[in-house]
């Protein structure tokens, strides 16, 4: 096929978008393809039932997700089950087991990693330290410097799963907690400038560890209209060699993900599904090693 | 580039990356799911929740006080008798606290009156009722304030021309809204005095609009949630009858 004849086909259709650049790289003679679901929450602030009344009735609750969950985890084993962060706060829930329900609930739907929420502070550092044995899942924090904190030792900075051959790196953000959270209840924890810690997050994950995917799961906010504060928009368009931010913070409501350019023009997906647990984000991403299929660069279908 | 010279190329890229055999990634598809009840819960998962759930809706049952009347928000022009037994209720539980770690007594509460999310039905009070009425975690702070602060105050509220619940406050105004009298605990409002004003976390941080608490000479944060506050007066009282005085009133 000509070239032209590639170009032409990768931008049929309106919906379609080119990633571009990761084609020619990598041809194997036997075509394979691998799914990798990414699920994602964020803001769940507790929300353990199903709304009873208001405008968010009968929707949400922990039991109806895990079964949505389990479903998606049937049809493709090679899932992933991401938390951007405010896992607590908002309803007694919180308020009567500070938290301990929450993190066994997300234990038992088998979250992979979560981030930390400016509201995860709400008891205290040492309030969500000692909730940390009710969770089977992995913190990941690359911003936050708890060094000189109770919670040293028990984030990373970042995750490698491996699904099928696939090597997925999450690293995570933290949004700035001074003027939002007291600093007694922080204490320590030093917040580091998150376009900085990305670009070396993107360039060990994706050069260093030779990760396929790059996902950073971020509490930053989606966007902030009138403001130079950092946001997943602005950070999606200041770094490179990342994937998909999920986002969190904002509780923002989006109709689908969206595409932005990042500082090498390349695609990068920023998403977030509002708040409360009403919805769930799922991302697939196919990877094949049929050549005629490669050759088109990347199509996104939002 | 000859086809030939490229296809070469391509055989040379293959030999190089034969090894880990990568899939490079040829499409991503995005969606969003909502939770419906048309999704079946997951049986485990609820029986796992239940004894919690049932632990708290015990706890927040548990009758506490009884309401003598219906009390709302909206019963009343400048106070109202929810409003009045809420900033009420701050300032006889948080003041203790205050005293005991300063030495110092609280001189006046001010909460916002959008901050009452439920009105006190006549009948059983609960804990669940505390929650109704405050579902915020916001904490009572107390904020030093000199008088031209303690003006700018005053002037936010004669201007709102809404029944914020203030307590130890006295506030009269003519048919224009200009003070009459104006009265803290009983008192003329002095320039050299330092008036501590117990408030939320949320309006100290310029909630509402109020903008008057910063800058200021100190602050003092109790960790005492408002909803706390509030239950714990429930506890203390059997029967509750709050009524609208004459704290904030326009004489016409």
């Amino acid at each position: 096929m000509k070239r032209r004849d590639f170009i032409q086909q990768a931008s049929a259709g309106t919906a379609l978008v080119t990633l571009g650049s990761l084609g020619l790289q990598s041809f194997t003679s036997i075509a394979n393809t691998t799914k990798i679901t990414i699920l994602h929450t964020n803001d769940v602030h507790s929300h353990i039932d199903t709304f009873k009344e208001g405008r968010n009735a009968n929707k949400g609750g922990v039991a109806r997700r895990a079964s949505l969950i389990d479903s998606i985890r049937k049809e493709n084993p090679n899932t992933l089950l991401l938390d951007a962060g405010d896992i607590f706060q908002g309803t007694p829930y919180f308020n009567y087991y500070g938290g301990e329900l929450e993190f066994k609930l997300m234990s038992k739907l088998k979250y992979d990693a979560a981030t930390i929420g400016n509201h995860d502070f709400d008891n205290g550092i040492d309030g969500l330290f000692a909730q940390l044995p009710h969770a089977k899942f992995q913190f990941i924090s690359a911003n936050y410097d708890f060094s000189n904190t109770i919670m040293d030792t028990h984030t990373k900075p970042y995750q490698i799963f491996k699904k099928n051959g696939i090597k997925i790196g999450v690293f995570g953000l933290g949004i700035e907690l001074n003027g939002l959270v007291a600093p007694k209840m922080f204490k320590e924890t030093k917040y580091l400038n998150p376009v900085e810690i990305s670009q070396d997050m993107s360039r060990i994950l994706k050069i260093e560890k030779k990760c396929d995917l790059v996902i950073c799961l971020s509490h930053l906010g989606y966007h902030y209209k009138n403001s130079d504060k950092i946001s997943d928009l602005s950070l999606a368009k200041a770094t490179k060699d990342i994937d998909l931010i999920i986002g969190g913070h904002t509780h923002t409501f989006l109709p689908k993900p969206t595409i932005v350019k990042n500082s090498e023009n390349k695609n990068v997906l920023v998403n977030q599904v509002g708040c409360y647990g009403i919805n769930l984000g799922k991302i697939d991403f196919y990877f094949d090693s049929d050549k005629n299929k490669s050759a088109n660069g990347t199509s996104i279908i939002v | 580039m000859r086809f030939t010279h490229f296809l070469f190329l391509l055989y040379f890229l293959i030999f190089l990356n034969c090894k880990n055999e990568k899939q490079p990634l040829v499409k991503i598809e995005g969606q969003q799911i909502t939770v419906t009840d048309s999704l079946t819960p997951k049986e485990e998962i609820e029986n796992f929740i239940k004894p919690f759930r049932d632990n708290i809706q015990k706890d927040l049952d548990s009758v506490l006080a009884y309401s003598a009347e219906n009390y709302s928000k909206t019963d009343g022009e400048l106070n109202t008798a929810l409003g009045n037994f809420m900033a009420d209720a701050v300032f006889s539980e948080a003041n203790p606290i205050f005293k005991r770690r300063t030495g110092k007594d609280i001189d006046l509460v001010l909460l916002n009156h959008g901050g009452i999310r439920a009105t006190l039905n006549k009948g059983d009070v609960s804990k669940r009722t505390a929650f109704q009425l405050m579902p915020f975690e916001n904490k009572i702070v107390v904020i030093a304030l000199k008088k031209p602060q303690i003006d700018d105050l005053i002037d936010y509220l004669l201007k709102s021309k809404r029944a914020h619940p203030i307590s130890k406050l006295k506030l009269s105004v003519d048919k224009d809204f200009n003070i009459v009298e104006a009265k803290i605990k009983g008192e003329q409002i002095k320039q050299s005095k330092t008036y501590h004003v117990a408030t939320s976390d949320y309006l100290y941080n310029g909630g509402d609009n109020m903008s008057f608490f910063k800058p200021n000479d100190s602050v003092y944060r109790l960790d005492y949630k408002i909803r706390n506050a509030l239950i714990d007066k429930f506890i203390k009282l059997d029967t509750l009858k709050p009524v609208i005085d004459d704290r904030f009133i326009q004489i016409k």
